[in-house]
Protein backbone atom coordinates (compact mmCIF):
# COMPACT_ATOMS: atom_id res chain seq x y z
CA UNK A 1 0.00 0.00 0.00
CA UNK A 2 1.51 3.31 -1.08
CA UNK A 3 -0.08 6.27 0.93
CA UNK A 4 0.24 9.60 -0.48
CA UNK A 5 -1.58 11.17 2.45
CA UNK A 6 -1.52 11.18 6.22
CA UNK A 7 -4.56 9.58 8.34
CA UNK A 8 -5.38 12.10 10.84
CA UNK A 9 -7.67 9.56 12.67
CA UNK A 10 -8.46 6.09 12.85
CA UNK A 11 -11.69 4.15 13.49
CA UNK A 12 -12.98 0.82 13.75
CA UNK A 13 -15.99 0.01 13.02
CA UNK A 14 -15.34 -4.00 12.55
CA UNK A 15 -18.61 -6.35 13.67
CA UNK A 16 -20.77 -3.29 13.05
CA UNK A 17 -24.06 -3.26 10.35
CA UNK A 18 -25.62 -0.60 8.81
CA UNK A 19 -25.89 2.02 9.55
CA UNK A 20 -23.61 2.40 11.71
CA UNK A 21 -20.00 2.32 9.67
CA UNK A 22 -21.78 5.64 8.06
CA UNK A 23 -22.98 7.61 10.97
CA UNK A 24 -19.96 7.08 13.22
CA UNK A 25 -17.62 8.11 10.28
CA UNK A 26 -20.11 10.91 10.13
CA UNK A 27 -19.31 11.79 13.56
CA UNK A 28 -15.87 11.07 13.15
CA UNK A 29 -15.24 13.51 10.14
CA UNK A 30 -16.92 16.23 11.77
CA UNK A 31 -14.63 16.12 14.81
CA UNK A 32 -11.60 16.14 11.93
CA UNK A 33 -9.62 19.37 11.17
CA UNK A 34 -10.31 20.75 7.49
CA UNK A 35 -7.84 18.50 5.23
CA UNK A 36 -7.63 15.51 7.95
CA UNK A 37 -7.95 12.19 6.78
CA UNK A 38 -10.05 9.72 8.18
CA UNK A 39 -9.07 6.14 8.07
CA UNK A 40 -12.21 3.71 8.66
CA UNK A 41 -12.10 0.16 9.25
CA UNK A 42 -14.86 -1.68 8.73
CA UNK A 43 -16.41 -5.42 8.15
CA UNK A 44 -19.48 -4.82 6.30
CA UNK A 45 -19.25 -5.46 2.76
CA UNK A 46 -22.27 -2.96 1.77
CA UNK A 47 -19.60 -0.10 3.10
CA UNK A 48 -18.05 0.00 -0.25
CA UNK A 49 -20.64 1.00 -2.17
CA UNK A 50 -21.93 3.41 0.48
CA UNK A 51 -18.80 5.28 1.09
CA UNK A 52 -19.13 5.78 -2.33
CA UNK A 53 -22.29 7.33 -2.37
CA UNK A 54 -21.90 9.42 0.31
CA UNK A 55 -18.64 11.10 -0.92
CA UNK A 56 -20.87 11.93 -4.20
CA UNK A 57 -23.56 13.31 -1.31
CA UNK A 58 -21.60 15.05 0.78
CA UNK A 59 -20.06 18.59 -0.02
CA UNK A 60 -17.13 18.28 2.17
CA UNK A 61 -16.45 15.18 2.14
CA UNK A 62 -13.51 13.19 -0.61
CA UNK A 63 -13.23 9.50 -0.78
CA UNK A 64 -9.26 9.54 -1.22
CA UNK A 65 -8.96 6.05 -1.27
CA UNK A 66 -10.66 1.98 -0.57
CA UNK A 67 -8.74 -0.83 -0.20
CA UNK A 68 -9.65 -4.55 0.89
CA UNK A 69 -7.76 -6.99 3.12
CA UNK A 70 -7.84 -10.00 4.47
CA UNK A 71 -7.29 -10.81 8.22
CA UNK A 72 -7.78 -13.50 10.58
CA UNK A 73 -9.88 -15.24 7.48
CA UNK A 74 -11.97 -11.89 7.20
CA UNK A 75 -12.41 -9.19 4.87
CA UNK A 76 -11.44 -5.82 6.03
CA UNK A 77 -13.09 -3.06 3.91
CA UNK A 78 -10.60 0.39 4.52
CA UNK A 79 -12.30 3.64 3.49
CA UNK A 80 -9.97 6.89 3.58
CA UNK A 81 -11.57 9.67 3.91
CA UNK A 82 -10.55 13.65 3.69
CA UNK A 83 -12.62 16.53 5.43
CA UNK A 84 -12.35 19.00 2.26
CA UNK A 85 -13.99 21.91 3.99
CA UNK B 1 -31.42 41.97 -54.06
CA UNK B 2 -30.03 39.00 -54.24
CA UNK B 3 -31.52 35.71 -53.74
CA UNK B 4 -28.56 34.92 -51.38
CA UNK B 5 -29.25 38.28 -49.52
CA UNK B 6 -32.63 37.15 -49.01
CA UNK B 7 -31.91 33.60 -47.69
CA UNK B 8 -29.46 35.81 -45.09
CA UNK B 9 -31.98 38.44 -44.10
CA UNK B 10 -34.54 35.22 -43.16
CA UNK B 11 -32.31 33.70 -40.86
CA UNK B 12 -31.30 36.75 -39.40
CA UNK B 13 -35.06 37.38 -38.52
CA UNK B 14 -35.48 33.97 -37.47
CA UNK B 15 -32.95 34.05 -34.95
CA UNK B 16 -33.96 37.76 -33.36
CA UNK B 17 -37.40 35.77 -33.12
CA UNK B 18 -36.01 33.22 -31.47
CA UNK B 19 -34.14 35.75 -29.52
CA UNK B 20 -36.96 37.30 -28.63
CA UNK B 21 -38.70 34.43 -27.52
CA UNK B 22 -36.24 32.94 -25.63
CA UNK B 23 -36.02 36.29 -23.46
CA UNK B 24 -39.36 36.13 -22.49
CA UNK B 25 -38.96 32.47 -21.21
CA UNK B 26 -35.81 33.23 -19.41
CA UNK B 27 -38.40 36.67 -17.83
CA UNK B 28 -41.01 34.00 -17.06
CA UNK B 29 -38.58 31.57 -15.31
CA UNK B 30 -37.34 34.48 -13.22
CA UNK B 31 -40.75 35.60 -11.81
CA UNK B 32 -42.09 31.91 -11.17
CA UNK B 33 -40.93 31.30 -7.49
CA UNK B 34 -37.90 29.53 -6.91
CA UNK B 35 -38.13 25.64 -6.92
CA UNK B 36 -35.69 25.12 -3.59
CA UNK B 37 -34.88 21.39 -3.74
CA UNK B 38 -32.70 21.33 -0.85
CA UNK B 39 -30.87 18.06 0.96
CA UNK B 40 -33.41 16.92 2.83
CA UNK B 41 -35.65 13.79 2.97
CA UNK B 42 -39.07 13.94 3.99
CA UNK B 43 -40.75 10.58 5.78
CA UNK B 44 -44.64 9.37 6.63
CA UNK B 45 -44.26 6.71 8.86
CA UNK B 46 -47.64 5.52 8.76
CA UNK B 47 -46.69 1.73 9.25
CA UNK B 48 -46.51 0.07 13.61
CA UNK B 49 -44.43 -3.01 12.14
CA UNK B 50 -41.22 -3.79 13.58
CA UNK B 51 -39.81 -4.77 10.22
CA UNK B 52 -40.73 -1.20 8.77
CA UNK B 53 -39.87 0.98 11.68
CA UNK B 54 -36.11 -0.60 11.33
CA UNK B 55 -36.22 0.34 7.46
CA UNK B 56 -37.40 3.76 8.30
CA UNK B 57 -34.85 4.55 10.99
CA UNK B 58 -32.02 2.46 8.69
CA UNK B 59 -33.19 5.08 6.16
CA UNK B 60 -33.37 8.14 8.56
CA UNK B 61 -30.23 7.19 10.69
CA UNK B 62 -27.74 7.13 7.31
CA UNK B 63 -29.24 10.01 5.31
CA UNK B 64 -28.96 12.43 8.03
CA UNK B 65 -25.12 11.17 8.54
CA UNK B 66 -24.69 11.41 4.73
CA UNK B 67 -25.58 14.91 5.93
CA UNK B 68 -29.19 15.28 4.34
CA UNK B 69 -31.36 17.35 6.65
CA UNK B 70 -34.43 14.66 7.52
CA UNK B 71 -38.05 14.53 9.02
CA UNK B 72 -39.86 11.72 10.07
CA UNK B 73 -44.12 12.34 10.60
CA UNK B 74 -45.41 9.60 12.72
CA UNK B 75 -49.37 8.92 11.81
CA UNK B 76 -52.04 6.28 12.86
CA UNK B 77 -49.81 2.81 13.56
CA UNK B 78 -46.73 4.57 13.46
CA UNK B 79 -47.60 6.50 16.69
CA UNK B 80 -46.77 2.37 17.96
CA UNK B 81 -43.33 3.61 17.20
CA UNK B 82 -42.84 6.58 19.37
CA UNK B 83 -44.90 5.09 22.03
CA UNK B 84 -43.12 4.05 24.72
CA UNK B 85 -46.05 3.11 27.76
CA UNK B 86 -49.61 3.09 28.08
CA UNK B 87 -51.73 5.78 30.09
CA UNK B 88 -55.63 5.21 30.58
CA UNK B 89 -56.85 7.83 33.11
CA UNK B 90 -59.84 10.28 31.58
CA UNK B 91 -59.93 7.98 28.03
CA UNK B 92 -63.83 7.64 26.95
CA UNK B 93 -63.72 3.30 26.43
CA UNK B 94 -63.13 3.54 22.97
CA UNK B 95 -59.90 5.37 23.69
CA UNK B 96 -59.12 2.87 26.34
CA UNK B 97 -59.39 0.02 24.18
CA UNK B 98 -57.48 1.29 21.38
CA UNK B 99 -54.82 2.04 24.11
CA UNK B 100 -54.46 -1.34 24.99
CA UNK B 101 -54.78 -3.12 21.71
CA UNK B 102 -51.65 -0.94 20.32
CA UNK B 103 -48.25 -2.14 21.04
CA UNK B 104 -46.42 0.21 23.67
CA UNK B 105 -42.82 0.62 22.98
CA UNK B 106 -40.18 -1.36 20.69
CA UNK B 107 -40.62 -4.15 23.18
CA UNK B 108 -44.36 -4.93 21.57
CA UNK B 109 -44.10 -4.13 18.13
CA UNK B 110 -45.13 -6.91 15.52
CA UNK B 111 -43.50 -8.37 11.99
CA UNK B 112 -45.16 -7.60 9.02
CA UNK B 113 -45.05 -10.82 7.79
CA UNK B 114 -43.89 -14.37 9.23
CA UNK B 115 -44.91 -12.73 13.37
CA UNK B 116 -46.79 -15.90 14.99
CA UNK B 117 -47.87 -13.79 17.31
CA UNK B 118 -44.79 -12.34 18.67
CA UNK B 119 -42.63 -15.46 18.18
CA UNK B 120 -41.35 -13.49 14.57
CA UNK B 121 -40.70 -10.56 16.10
CA UNK B 122 -38.56 -11.97 18.86
CA UNK B 123 -37.07 -14.22 16.99
CA UNK B 124 -35.67 -11.32 14.88
CA UNK B 125 -34.53 -9.22 17.84
CA UNK B 126 -32.44 -12.41 18.54
CA UNK B 127 -30.68 -12.45 15.20
CA UNK B 128 -30.48 -8.47 14.99
CA UNK B 129 -28.32 -8.86 18.83
CA UNK B 130 -26.24 -11.88 16.99
CA UNK B 131 -25.35 -9.78 14.16
CA UNK B 132 -24.53 -6.78 15.61
CA UNK B 133 -27.28 -4.84 14.21
CA UNK B 134 -28.67 -1.98 16.34
CA UNK B 135 -32.24 -2.58 18.24
CA UNK B 136 -34.98 -0.34 17.19
CA UNK B 137 -34.43 1.61 20.47
CA UNK B 138 -30.98 2.34 20.08
CA UNK B 139 -31.93 3.59 16.54
CA UNK B 140 -34.56 6.10 17.31
CA UNK B 141 -31.76 7.38 20.27
CA UNK B 142 -29.18 7.81 17.64
CA UNK B 143 -31.83 9.71 14.97
CA UNK B 144 -32.33 12.09 17.84
CA UNK B 145 -28.67 12.59 18.66
CA UNK B 146 -28.16 13.34 14.55
CA UNK B 147 -30.98 16.15 14.83
CA UNK B 148 -33.75 14.18 12.89
CA UNK B 149 -36.92 16.28 13.34
CA UNK B 150 -39.76 13.63 14.51
CA UNK B 151 -43.47 15.02 14.25
CA UNK B 152 -46.55 12.98 15.99
CA UNK B 153 -49.27 13.44 13.70
CA UNK B 154 -52.02 15.34 15.98
CA UNK B 155 -55.22 14.22 14.69
CA UNK B 156 -54.18 10.47 14.72
CA UNK B 157 -52.80 10.65 18.05
CA UNK B 158 -56.54 12.62 18.87
CA UNK B 159 -58.53 9.62 17.02
CA UNK B 160 -56.23 7.27 18.98
CA UNK B 161 -56.69 8.74 22.14
CA UNK B 162 -52.48 8.70 22.41
CA UNK B 163 -51.72 11.59 25.08
CA UNK B 164 -47.83 13.28 24.96
CA UNK B 165 -46.92 11.49 28.46
CA UNK B 166 -47.28 8.12 26.27
CA UNK B 167 -44.91 9.04 23.26
CA UNK B 168 -41.37 9.11 23.69
CA UNK B 169 -39.28 12.89 24.52
CA UNK B 170 -37.99 14.77 21.83
CA UNK B 171 -41.51 14.99 19.24
CA UNK B 172 -42.87 17.77 18.00
CA UNK B 173 -46.48 17.89 17.54
CA UNK B 174 -48.02 18.87 13.64
CA UNK B 175 -50.27 18.16 10.93
CA UNK B 176 -50.43 17.79 6.89
CA UNK B 177 -49.35 21.20 6.94
CA UNK B 178 -45.32 20.30 8.55
CA UNK B 179 -45.10 17.40 6.78
CA UNK B 180 -45.53 19.07 3.36
CA UNK B 181 -43.65 22.37 4.38
CA UNK B 182 -40.85 19.79 4.43
CA UNK B 183 -41.64 17.51 1.77
CA UNK B 184 -42.02 20.07 -0.53
CA UNK B 185 -38.48 20.97 -0.08
CA UNK B 186 -36.95 17.45 -0.07
CA UNK B 187 -35.37 15.81 -2.33
CA UNK B 188 -36.28 12.43 -1.27
CA UNK B 189 -39.91 11.93 -0.14
CA UNK B 190 -41.12 8.43 1.56
CA UNK B 191 -43.76 6.65 2.84
CA UNK B 192 -43.85 3.64 5.00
Amino acid sequence: MSETFDVTQELDVRGLNCPMPLVKSRKAVNALPVGGVLKVVATDRGSVKDFQAWAKTAKNIELVAQEETEQDGQTLYIHYLKRTS
Amino acid sequence: MTVQEQTTQQSVEALLARIAELEARVEALEQAPAQDIEDRLAMVVFSGDLDKALAAFIIATGAAAMGLEVSMFFTFWGLSVVRKGRAFEGKNVIQKAFGAMLPAGEQSLHLSKMDFFGAGAALMRKIMRDNNVSSLDEMVELAQELGVRMVACEMSRDLLGIRDEELIDGLESGGVATFIGDASRSKVTLFI
